[in-house]
């Protein structure tokens, strides 16, 4: 490791690392926005959950450099736009959860929606008081999924030129010269532990009724 | 992309596309083999026996965080100077592409021989089954569905990661994408792109035909309903980190 060289650097690392903030957690929020209603769609409707998992099945085969190129076709837009970064991530998340989010909401026992109604809930405030609540957890376990992974495809990018924590490791490689390749992998993957940490953070706050004990 | 997926003079030669599509499969099914024979056995032993559970979860996790472009590009830096010519970046690529394909098959195989029925189980012993007689005739059979859609995420995986690799001149289909890429031809980027895509979703959807197939089909008419709630927590279905 050349430190010397990390310090000269430094500026550029932390905007790298800025972007790859930016393109990694953006489509996780997207994603989970969309994923919610459509989760709850197929969890509504038996016919439409083969369909909608089907679908996002078939998105997710789709490997992600290929999405990469393919999405400027799409979306109009230029090939190095980070757009195509984000809702290319934006497609695999929402492909991931909403299954997750149907599964969730399956997963929440009838007696407890029994309750809720009886207790005078009208359908959208059981979903959103006791349904939703209830299946945080298993919500929760599919984003930490997806923002793990979200961390190591963005890096992908770099081989379109887009910059991020990945451009070290093409410069790397160019270079012939480890330092910036080693420090790329673990600030992903420190990156990667940081928002599987706060999403963990954020399900124990949401379900303070949950013993403290949260396995993995 | 039309003008270059119909230009007949793209479809031989070294570099014309079945070339490609061949290379893609060959590296994607060594890859496979390899880190089936290594991850099947490990997945079963850990499944039966329950030692080294520790590992699965740990595992999963730590090699899904780690990007795999810099995993790629760092092996081939290491590697490369100690092999002559194409073993100097088949060798990491290899190496990587088993790496990221052993833990969906290790951890769908560990499940898989962790959720047979333990009455399936205790019936055989009742039986006068032997241990390998369980094995082989209760516990595989049973864990198969779990420990296939292991390998068919694996494969994604491979097959996407073999895209990328092209980055670092590995052969197969990734060289139009990063090769269009170096000679400003968009239109040979997506018509790589496209076949990727294709390749991907073929090889998915061959494995799922054949796991219709194998399976047996008692085993699928019961899990299809007695799996639907308790799947979100477990089968969260392993991403193609690539």
């Amino acid at each position: 490791m050349n430190f010397e060289w990390l310090g000269r650097q430094s500026d550029n690392i932390v905007f790298l690392l800025g972007w790859h903030v930016l393109l990694a957690v953006t489509p996780l929020i997207l994603g989970l926005l969309i994923a919610l209603p459509l989760g709850w769609w197929a969890h509504r409707s038996r016919r439409i959950y083969p369909l909608l998992v089907g679908v996002a099945g078939l998105l997710y085969t789709v490997p992600s450099l290929a999405l990469f190129v393919l999405l400027p076709l799409v979306l109009g837009t230029k090939i190095l736009d980070p757009l195509n970064i984000v809702a290319a991530l934006t497609i695999y998340t929402v492909a991931l959860l909403v299954r997750v989010v149907a599964d969730a909401l399956d997963s929440v026992p009838e007696d407890t929606v029994q309750a809720a109604k009886a207790m005078g809930y009208r359908g959208y405030q059981s979903l959103v008081k006791v349904e939703l609540p209830v299946g945080v957890p298993v919500i929760s376990a599919g984003l930490r999924v997806a923002a793990v992974s979200n961390v190591s495809l963005v890096s992908v990018a770099a081989l379109l030129g887009i910059p991020q924590l990945g451009s070290l490791f093409t410069q790397g490689f160019q270079l012939r010269f480890f330092t910036p390749i080693i420090a790329g992998i673990i600030l992903c993957v420190v990156l990667a532990m940081i928002l599987d940490g706060l999403i963990i953070l954020l399900n124990r706050w949401l379900t303070p009724w949950t013993p403290k004990v949260v396995a993995s | 992309m039309i003008n270059y997926l119909f230009n007949p003079a793209h479809w031989s030669g070294a570099d014309g596309i079945p070339t490609l599509i061949g290379e893609h499969l060959l590296y994607s099914l060594i890859a496979l083999a390899v880190a089936a024979i290594i991850a099947v056995p490990l997945g079963i032993y850990i499944g039966v026996t329950g030692k080294g559970v520790f590992m699965i979860a740990g595992l999963a996790n730590a090699l899904r965080a780690l990007p795999s472009v810099g995993l790629l590009i760092l092996l081939v830096l290491l590697i490369s100077p100690a092999f002559p010519s194409k073993m100097g970046y088949i060798l990491p690529s290899l190496i990587v592409l088993v790496l990221l394909a052993v833990p969906p098959i290790l951890t769908n195989t560990y499940a898989g021989v962790r959720a047979v029925d333990a009455a399936a189980v205790d019936a055989a012993k009742g039986m006068g089954f032997r241990t390998m007689k369980i094995l082989t005739d209760i516990q595989l059979p049973c864990s198969l569905p779990l420990m296939l859609s292991g390998v068919r995420s694996a494969l994604l995986q491979i097959i996407s990661t073999a895209t990328i690799a092209a980055y670092i001149s590995l052969g197969g289909l990734g060289r139009l994408l990063i090769d269009g890429k170096a000679q400003n031809d968009y239109s040979q980027m997506v018509a790589g792109a496209v076949l990727v895509a294709l390749l991907a979703l073929f090889f998915d959807q061959l494995l799922a035909f054949i796991t219709r197939r194998v399976v047996s089909p008692g085993l699928t008419r019961r899990t299809v309903k007695a799996a639907a709630p308790t799947a979100a927590t477990d089968t969260v279905k392993t991403p193609v980190a690539a």
